[in-house]
């Protein structure tokens, strides 16, 4: 008689394995976090937030780190945002199906699996070379705009479908038009769940390193117009870490990073937590 | 009136999308594809990089690409479908809400962050226990499939989820255990979502770049063990992009071509497999 498992044992076999494997993940994460904060915690100080970067970053803040990344993301945001937003729009409510909802939706598929370097080549060539903006915020912000459209449309996108049809019906039947039904009903009540989509892509746009490196540059000047040349947190994170420059500074800029991202999560996790508990 | 016009407009907006791809598409094309018509598909797939001295073989790095993508599929598709089926089938709603966030979050860190912990953790282990330099395909393999992990979990876990439930049903009424149910009935049932999850992580694996320098070492020659050095498509792009002119420029965009046709590829077999419209 050949030796065999039972059904049962096999259960917990697997059940044990999987398990033990999730855990795996999950600590994982945790390690990775905690082992940035362990050492970089000690390095944050209001001086390191507020210095300006000295001797390359061997000493110094990053300040004009905070700076850069900051208008940088505004830009990508604030152009990314009506973009995505009127893309999901015109998907939901003024095409179901159909070739040109196909196009489109393709359109924004492709875009999501494009890899930050192709955005970083297509940047410079495109915004830095041919348009002429130089190594610049602008440059930089363009560049991150056209990386998290896909991000914002596919989240208003299914914002704006878990709003139930009866809050439509019921404005039309109040003599609405389409479009003040959409900005007055449809819009309003989805918010929640575009605001997901907007600070999920400030989270994309502040982690990115290979798509600004080569379009907003890496000056460690304080920014003073929009063509200036800027370094990220995250450029400048990696400049620090692949050069040698300064393992403690390089701690504490993954500190500050990581703390921007964590909090960006939580408030699109919380934001989109409730509205979905309100529609769904 | 109105609805005329704003229907106008968003149909504008609407194709920003795609004429941003269109756009991408165009300028990386006509940067570097009349380099290979210069140069012939033979100097281009040949295995000597030297690109300021005419040399524009691409090979070496597409082998690099290769081997690092599956060595993250090795790592990131057992331990994604075990997150997956886990989170779908055997743990509780409490678990569920509280995991599937937790490993979204894995999804944001950015992807100097993983490129960081490989230099001070993995690569100094990687040289200290088994030798070579330690900057090393093993060492962005791991790297790259820790990073794979949340796209997979994330559209297997979609896919699990969607199986509708008189298929569970059914399967316990007929007396089979959680996992029987998962292993002959919800993993095949769930499979088109699953591949498409992997796709996308290969995708993802392929075009990754900074994590990549800075773990993999960037030697320019055909690694002979996972232990050994490898240089990367994207590695090469952003590496020399800095400084790169004239017909090194043009190849390095040459380069940055064919990566993109193979994204793209990739992302249409993952669009056609999970049938979005």
């Amino acid at each position: 008689m050949t030796f065999r498992i039972g059904p049962r044992t096999n259960q917990i076999i697997a059940y044990s394995i999987l398990l033990l494997m999730t855990l795996i993940t999950v600590v994982v994460l945790f390690f990775i976090i905690g082992y940035v904060f362990k050492n970089g915690v000690g390095q944050l100080s209001l001086e390191f937030l507020t210095d300006k970067t000295r001797n390359m970053g061997k000493e110094g803040g990053i300040f004009p780190s905070i700076l850069g990344t900051f208008f940088v993301t505004i830009f990508a945001i604030v152009i990314a945002t009506p973009l995505g937003i009127g893309s999901a729009v015109y998907l939901v409510e003024y095409t179901r199906g159909g070739l040109i909802h196909r196009i489109i939706s393709f359109g924004a598929d492709c875009l999501a699996g494009v890899p930050s370097i192709i955005y970083g080549l297509f940047g410079f060539i495109f915004f830095v070379i041919t348009l002429n903006l130089g190594w610049s915020i602008i440059s930089g912000g363009l560049t991150l705009a056209v990386m998290i459209i896909p991000t914002i449309i596919r989240t208003t996108e299914e914002a704006i479908k878990a709003v139930p049809h009866s809050y439509r019906e019921i404005s039309y039947s109040l003599g609405g038009g389409k479009l003040d039904t959409i900005l007055k009903v449809v819009l309003p009540t989805s918010l929640p769940g575009i605001l997901t989509g907007v600070i999920l892509g400030i989270g994309r746009a502040v982690g990115e390193t290979a798509a600004v490196i080569f379009t907003a540059g890496s000056s460690l000047g304080i920014p003073t117009s929009a063509f200036s040349s800027t370094r990220t947190l995250a450029v400048h994170f990696y400049i620090l870490a692949r050069e040698g420059i300064s393992m403690p500074k390089a701690y504490g800029t993954a500190t500050v990073l990581i703390i921007i991202i964590l909090l960006v999560n939580f408030i699109a996790y919380r934001l989109m937590h409730r509205f979905m508990e309100r529609y769904y | 009136m109105k609805d005329k016009i704003a229907e106008k407009l968003l149909l504008f907006i609407a194709f920003s999308a795609i004429f941003s791809l269109l756009l991408i598409t165009f300028f990386i094309f006509q940067q570097g594809i009349p380099l290979i018509f210069k140069i012939g598909l033979g100097n281009f797939f040949s295995t000597h990089w030297a690109p300021t001295r005419g040399h524009f073989g691409i090979l070496s790095m597409i082998i690099g690409s290769l081997m690092v993508t599956t060595g993250a599929l090795v790592v990131g598709i057992p331990f994604g479908l075990a997150c997956a089926i886990f989170l779908a089938e055997f743990s509780s709603p409490v678990v569920q809400k509280t995991l599937k966030p937790i490993i979204e979050l894995l999804a944001g860190i950015p992807s100097v962050v993983y490129g960081f912990i490989g230099i001070v953790i993995l690569v100094p282990f990687i040289r200290e226990h088994f030798g070579g330099p330690g900057f090393s395909v093993l060492a962005a393999s791991i790297i790259l499939g820790v990073m794979i992990l949340p796209t997979i979990v994330s559209i297997s876990y979609d896919a699990l989820m969607a199986v509708p439930n008189t298929y569970r049903e059914g399967s316990y009424a007929v007396g089979a255990t959680k996992w029987q149910t998962v292993r002959m009935l919800l993993m095949p049932a769930a499979r088109s979502g699953i591949v498409a999850g992997i796709i996308l992580g290969m995708g993802r694996a392929i075009g990754e770049t900074m994590a990549v320098i800075m773990i993999a070492g960037n030697a320019l020659k055909i690694p002979h063990s996972i232990l050994d050095s490898v240089r990367t498509l994207t590695s090469t792009l952003a590496l020399e992009l800095g400084y790169a002119t004239g017909d090194h420029r043009a190849a390095l965009f040459a380069c940055g071509s064919f990566l993109f046709l193979i994204i793209i590829l990739l992302n249409i077999i993952a669009i056609k497999i999970t049938g979005r419209k």
